[in-house]
């Protein structure tokens, strides 16, 4: 379990795993605060 | 417009992709064919070693090139076999893994699926296909290059000539010994679309897609229905500075290929290019426009190395040495190929979510439950089929496994299997990963010449393809996309849902 609360955040989701926009939905529902989403794909 | 009838821009939400053809002529997937390149020499012109070869100074070049392949371990790897169609992608769980050190002895440069081009070959091809004269090699290269079949016309200039070309801008080509033997000169000093790195990007992609075709037109029987239409569908970007992208590269892969009869245009959509060009030409044959439509795609320069550190740090000779072109052939019903049942095709919408769940749900189970069909009732599925010994090495993981474990997921969801059963569920409906990491080759087509093989003297009833598309790599949006097809045995009757 990670406390996120007033943390900053850099979501890097993958296209095959999670994207991006639900990291950082799901940071930001726990009172993270994303500074940074960007999804990957690596093939 | 009528009175009474509101004046709106809305519209009802469209049918899903694929209602069922009107016109009543089914399309089918005739054939498909690779043309396979093997290019050591360009890897240092693929994006990521171009990027860090420069940065890493001179070992790291005397590390790529003491683990490029020869042309016959790039034949002989167990993979590339299966891409020629002469091993199942099922064969590869029978050999362990890392595959390049378990060649297929016998093997050879063609098989069913297609042919592969030793470096000098491809070569040849690249000037043969220089319509605009801006790739120039070195006198005894074209010598030797012409004794390999190449064009009697090659235009030449003096290595020294090439070397201070490259050092103003021009693209250079050198062999897999990393002589400089050929540079491709940029077609205006001011427009990066049409620099010498691009052209050649381009060209490289012209000369594997023509190839293809070539091959897919030598196995059709020798009076055929004439190609009317080519569908490009690559990863490349053709124009100049006013059209960057402009395309209808498939128009001149025609031209190389000696397709005549054929008009033509691209259709891009990253990786999942392939599988809307598919559908559309379906659609195109479906509705009586036309007889004969060919779906084209070359292969991927700039993916070329693009994991070669990871290999290097495995020991793994580099595994992204070839360029993968790719035809596939369109026509109505001829009572034998697989049906390409446009009913139960799938695009992913705007609307539709991007999570993995949500794609599989939208790509495989919905378009099957419309069709009257279970998950378990499609015998393989057809997914991002990149090799994992060439991914894994990367971190980047097993692409198609982690796709199955989705799909299987759904299967539990729907509660077709026990949650216990998901791996006996992979095993009987997905595959290795086999596919160069060409992107849009290995968003499933690859798998396209055993779909047809097994689907018509294979014990085959249907195979679903899925594809994707990383459009948020182009940063005008953050969505990604998809398609699915489903390609089903000729005569299959059907299962109580609508037939295409």
């Amino acid at each position: 379990m990670m406390e996120l609360h007033d943390k900053l955040v850099l979501a890097l989701g993958e296209r095959d795993g999670i994207p991006a926009q639900a990291i950082a939905a799901c940071a930001e529902s726990a009172g993270g605060r994303v500074v940074y989403a960007a999804t990957q794909c690596f093939v | 417009m009528a009175s009474g009838v509101k004046a709106t821009l809305t519209t009802e939400p469209a049918p899903r992709a694929g209602a069922p053809a009107a016109g009543g002529i089914r399309p089918v997937v005739r054939a498909a064919r690779f043309a396979i390149a093997h290019a050591p020499g360009l890897i240092a012109a693929g994006s990521k070693p171009r990027r860090e070869l420069p940065a890493r100074g001179e070992a790291e070049w005397r590390a790529l090139h003491a683990h490029l392949r020869a042309f016959e371990d790039a034949v002989r790897y167990p993979p590339h076999q299966v891409m020629l169609g002469t091993l199942p992608p099922e064969a590869l769980r029978r050999i362990a893994r890392p595959w390049h050190e378990r060649p297929v002895e016998g093997a050879r440069a063609e098989g069913p699926a297609g042919r592969m081009l030793d470096e000098m070959e491809f070569y040849g091809w690249l000037t043969r296909a220089d319509a605009a004269s801006l790739l120039y090699v070195a006198p005894e290269f074209a010598r030797a290059v012409q004794a390999f079949g190449g064009p009697e016309r090659i235009q030449t200039m003096p290595t020294a000539d090439l070397a201070r070309a490259v050092e103003r801008g021009a693209e250079p080509v050198r062999t897999a010994r990393g002589e400089l033997v050929g540079a491709v000169l940029p077609a205006h000093d001011q427009d990066a679309s049409l620099a010498g790195s691009v052209l050649l990007e381009n060209l490289a992609a012209k000369v594997t897609g023509g190839l293809a075709l070539r091959a897919l037109v030598e196995a059709a029987p020798a009076v055929d229905t004439p190609i009317d239409y080519l569908i490009g569908c690559g990863e490349e970007a053709v124009g100049d500075r006013y059209q960057r992208g402009g395309g209808n590269l498939a128009k001149a892969m025609g031209e190389l290929a000696g397709v005549r009869t054929a008009g033509a245009s691209d259709v891009k959509s990253f990786c999942a290019g392939p599988l809307h060009a598919l559908l559309m030409a379906g659609a195109l044959i479906a509705s009586g426009v036309y007889r004969r439509v060919a779906v084209v795609a070359g292969g991927s320069l700039a993916k070329l190395g693009m994991k070669y550190r990871g290999h290097l740090a495995a020991g793994y000779p580099v595994l992204e040495d070839v360029l993968v072109g790719v035809a596939m052939d369109v026509v109505p019903d001829d009572g034998h190929s697989p049906i390409l049942r446009l009913g139960a095709a799938a695009v992913h919408r705007v609307g539709d979510g991007g999570a993995p769940h949500q794609m599989a749900r939208v790509l495989s189970a919905e378009p099957l439950r419309a069709a009257g069909l279970r998950l378990s009732d499609v015998d393989r599925y057809a997914v991002e089929l990149h090799n994992p010994d060439i991914t894994e090495p990367a971190g980047s993981g097993d692409v198609p496994y982690r796709n199955y474990q989705i799909i299987a997921a759904l299967a539990v969801q729907a509660g077709e299997i026990e949650r216990s059963a998901m791996d006996r569920f992979i095993d009987a409906h997905g595959m290795p990963g086999f596919a160069p990491t060409q992107g849009h080759i290995a968003s499933a087509v690859a798998y396209l010449p055993h779909a047809i093989a097994g689907l018509t003297d294979g014990p085959l009833r249907r195979v679903q393809f899925v594809a994707k598309g990383s459009l948020f790599l182009g940063r005008m949006t953050n969505m990604a996309d998809g398609v699915s097809l489903l390609l089903e045995r000729n005569g299959t009757p059907p299962a109580g849902g609508r037939s295409a």
